[in-house]
């Protein structure tokens, strides 16, 4: 390993020689350089910094330059001619960055340059892109009126029209969700339109409109003809289509719910054969089972724990995962959780927990109800009950983590119960309080 | 007392077997199962022959399922109640045989003598409200037009009066209809009545939340 000429030597006595370009590009202190791993950004066009199609913005990332000049050559080169072309390549050949891995490192590849005036308009560009668009249009149409045959004057404006049309259709290209969302569908149908007007506005100006309406007719007409004398096939074709397309949903469907089946309910179903012997083990296994069963079934769409709903769902789950118990429950009504709703559902939680375990009995209900002016939520067991007056000062649960918990927030739990009739814990948090 | 006779509509034979053995569990119920059925046609036919008290009727099974044997049955056969009896269906199912004229909803893990009861009660013409599908019903009639007085409420269909929404409420919460009564210091009678009002505006209502509630939801 021969040693560099113009590299301090503790940097070229590094061990591996691959890095010797980035050790190369540290020392020099090079002001473009962003990131000493990636000696050059890659060659790509991103929607963030584009005013047209990105080209520019790519060119002046790869090169390191400010997409100023960048921009400004390429101006320069349109009115020789050569530059519209080289942007029109460029357009077609450099890949969109959706479309490749970037490495993040990569950074935004504007260097610290003084010219801020001329940044400042970018910026202003940038938020209005119709307006570049426009202005590259207006620089093509006059290279077009210097070296194209349209000679007139009277056609420049129209081709300007159309090559704004053309633009603003040709800039949505690179935007992945094309038709999905709502305002790309208008700034393709406006668009469109620009570029009909522009059209028909060129032929009008060159007495063209007669012509072209009568050939157009007759294209119109021909192509009908072919597309009558042909349709049974595209219909069939298009059947077909259809057809392999529901086939194969059907298919993807099938292995999805078949992998599922196999991740669940073949694997309890194990299990439960492994646990034949144990009742209490059979009915835990089964009741979870078929819980997860019926969300996957019927998932309600907002069945996550950031709602009231969803969160209760899960405390509900975990009760009757660690104890020999069904939880009835009923929720009516939906809210997102929020500091008081928490609280509510903690103390839900524990009140379940303690019907669970002291109460004796398999089944416990639970009613929650969320309401405009604050949430109500009932916990009711018809177990052996106790005297709520008798609670020892170290049964924490109920005192802390109930009644406690909810004065804290603003609410307030009452416990209904007497021995042998069952215990009731209501909890009421009013959203004034919350 | 006679004996009350019961026909069984499920798709699966377990579950009639299984439904049969409770229900014949407890003499004092005074249960006879008089048939099964397995599929529509064969329920159709079954209970038009033996012309039973009760059908319980599975909500979910091929070609129809338990609606498709209501809107059968239900002019051929107007002194036959139904009560509909599920393992976890989507609620738009249910609300659908609700509304095609069963006069409850019960869920397949409901107990032996619980079943019994509810059978009996259809029997009498009471309304079975499970916990979930009070729930629903609360859900779905979501506090509307807190204007209305009370006495138009009883009779609008689209709305809950207060009192209906209280028992509501209360079987939502598991409570029995004795329980309820106790509760609010009204009769029995009373209770079945405001169970039956609310299985009616939940039957005829037009209410086109109802639908919608039923597809967002499910009631099991």
């Amino acid at each position: 390993m021969g040693k560099h000429p113009e590299c301090p030597p503790n940097l070229c006595a590094s061990p591996s020689g691959g890095h010797l370009m980035a050790a190369w590009a540290r020392a020099c202190d090079d002001p473009w350089v962003i990131s000493p791993a990636q000696v050059r950004p890659p060659l790509v066009r991103t929607s963030d910094e584009r005013l047209v199609a990105g080209v520019c913005a790519a060119v002046a990332r790869h090169l390191r330059l400010d997409p100023v000049i960048v921009r400004g050559a390429f101006v320069a080169l349109a009115f020789v001619g050569v530059g519209v072309l080289a942007y029109a390549l460029l357009w077609v050949f450099l890949p969109h960055a959706d479309s490749v891995p970037i490495d993040s490192t990569v950074g935004d590849g504007r260097g610290p340059t003084a010219m801020a005036t001329s940044r400042l308009s970018l910026e202003a560009l940038r938020d209005k892109p119709s307006l570049a668009i426009l202005l590259i249009g207006v620089g093509g149409a006059a290279l077009l009126t210097q070296v194209g045959p349209f000679g007139e004057i009277q056609v420049l404006w129209p081709l300007i029209i159309v090559g704004f049309g053309l633009a603003l259709i040709w800039r949505q290209v690179d935007d992945r969700d094309l038709l999905s969302r709502r305002s790309l569908r208008w700034r393709l149908a406006a668009g469109a339109a620009v570029t009909v007007v522009g059209l028909v506005t060129v032929l009008a100006t060159l007495n063209l409109l007669e012509v072209t309406w009568q050939s157009f007719a007759a294209t119109l007409l021909i192509l009908g003809g072919v597309g009558l004398a042909t349709a049974p096939w595209w219909r069939r074709l298009v059947a077909e289509r259809a057809s392999e397309r529901r086939a194969r949903i059907r298919v993807e469907e099938r292995a999805e719910v078949a992998a599922h089946l196999h991740d669940s309910v073949l694997q309890t179903l194990a299990l439960i054969q492994r646990h034949a012997d144990s009742p209490r083990e059979v009915n835990r296994l089964a009741r979870g089972q078929e819980r997860e069963l019926r969300s996957w079934l019927y998932g309600r769409p907002g069945e996550d724990t950031a709602t009231f709903g969803g969160a209760l769902e899960r405390a509900v789950a975990d009760i009757e995962a660690s104890y020999d118990v069904r939880v009835q429950s009923v929720i009516v009504g939906d809210a997102p959780v929020e500091d008081g709703l928490s609280a509510v559902l903690q103390a839900t939680h524990e009140a379940m927990r303690n019907a669970a375990r002291h109460a004796g009995v398999q089944d416990v209900s639970l009613y929650a109800e969320v309401e405009d002016d604050g949430v109500t939520v009932f916990v009711r067991d018809r177990g052996v009950g106790f005297d709520p007056d008798s609670i020892a000062d170290d049964r924490r649960g109920v005192r802390y983590s109930i009644v406690q918990r909810m004065a804290r927030h603003g609410g307030s739990a009452r416990i209904t119960s007497a021995p042998g009739t069952g215990t009731e814990v209501e909890l009421r948090l009013s959203q004034a309080a919350s | 007392m006679s004996q009350l006779r019961v026909f069984l509509v499920d798709d699966h034979a377990m579950i009639r077997s299984g439904v049969r053995a409770e229900l014949g569990s407890d003499p004092q119920a005074g249960l006879a199962v008089v048939g099964e059925a397995g599929t529509v046609e064969d329920a159709v036919r079954g209970i038009l022959e033996t012309m039973p008290d009760v059908v319980l009727l599975d909500v979910h099974m091929p070609s129809g399922g338990g609606r498709a044997v209501l809107d059968q049955v239900r002019g051929q056969a107007p002194g036959v109640r139904f009560l509909a009896l599920s393992v976890s269906d989507a609620a738009e199912d249910v609300i659908g045989v609700i509304r095609g004229g069963a006069r409850g909803y019960v869920t397949k893990t409901i107990s032996g003598a619980d079943l019994c009861d509810a059978v009996s009660r259809v029997a009498a013409g009471d309304a079975i409200f499970s916990p979930r599908l009070a729930g629903f019903v609360l859900d779905a009639f979501a506090a509307g037009p807190v204007a209305v007085p009370e006495d138009v409420a009883e009779k609008a269909l689209d709305v809950l009066s207060a009192r209906e929404r209280e028992v509501m409420r209360l079987l939502a919460r598991g409570y029995t209809y004795r329980e309820i009564g106790q509760q609010l210091f009204i009769s029995i009678k009373t209770v079945e009545t405001h169970a039956s009002n609310v299985l009616r505006k939940l039957q005829v209502s037009n209410r086109n939340e109802l639908t919608r509630w039923a597809v967002d939801r499910r009631i099991v």
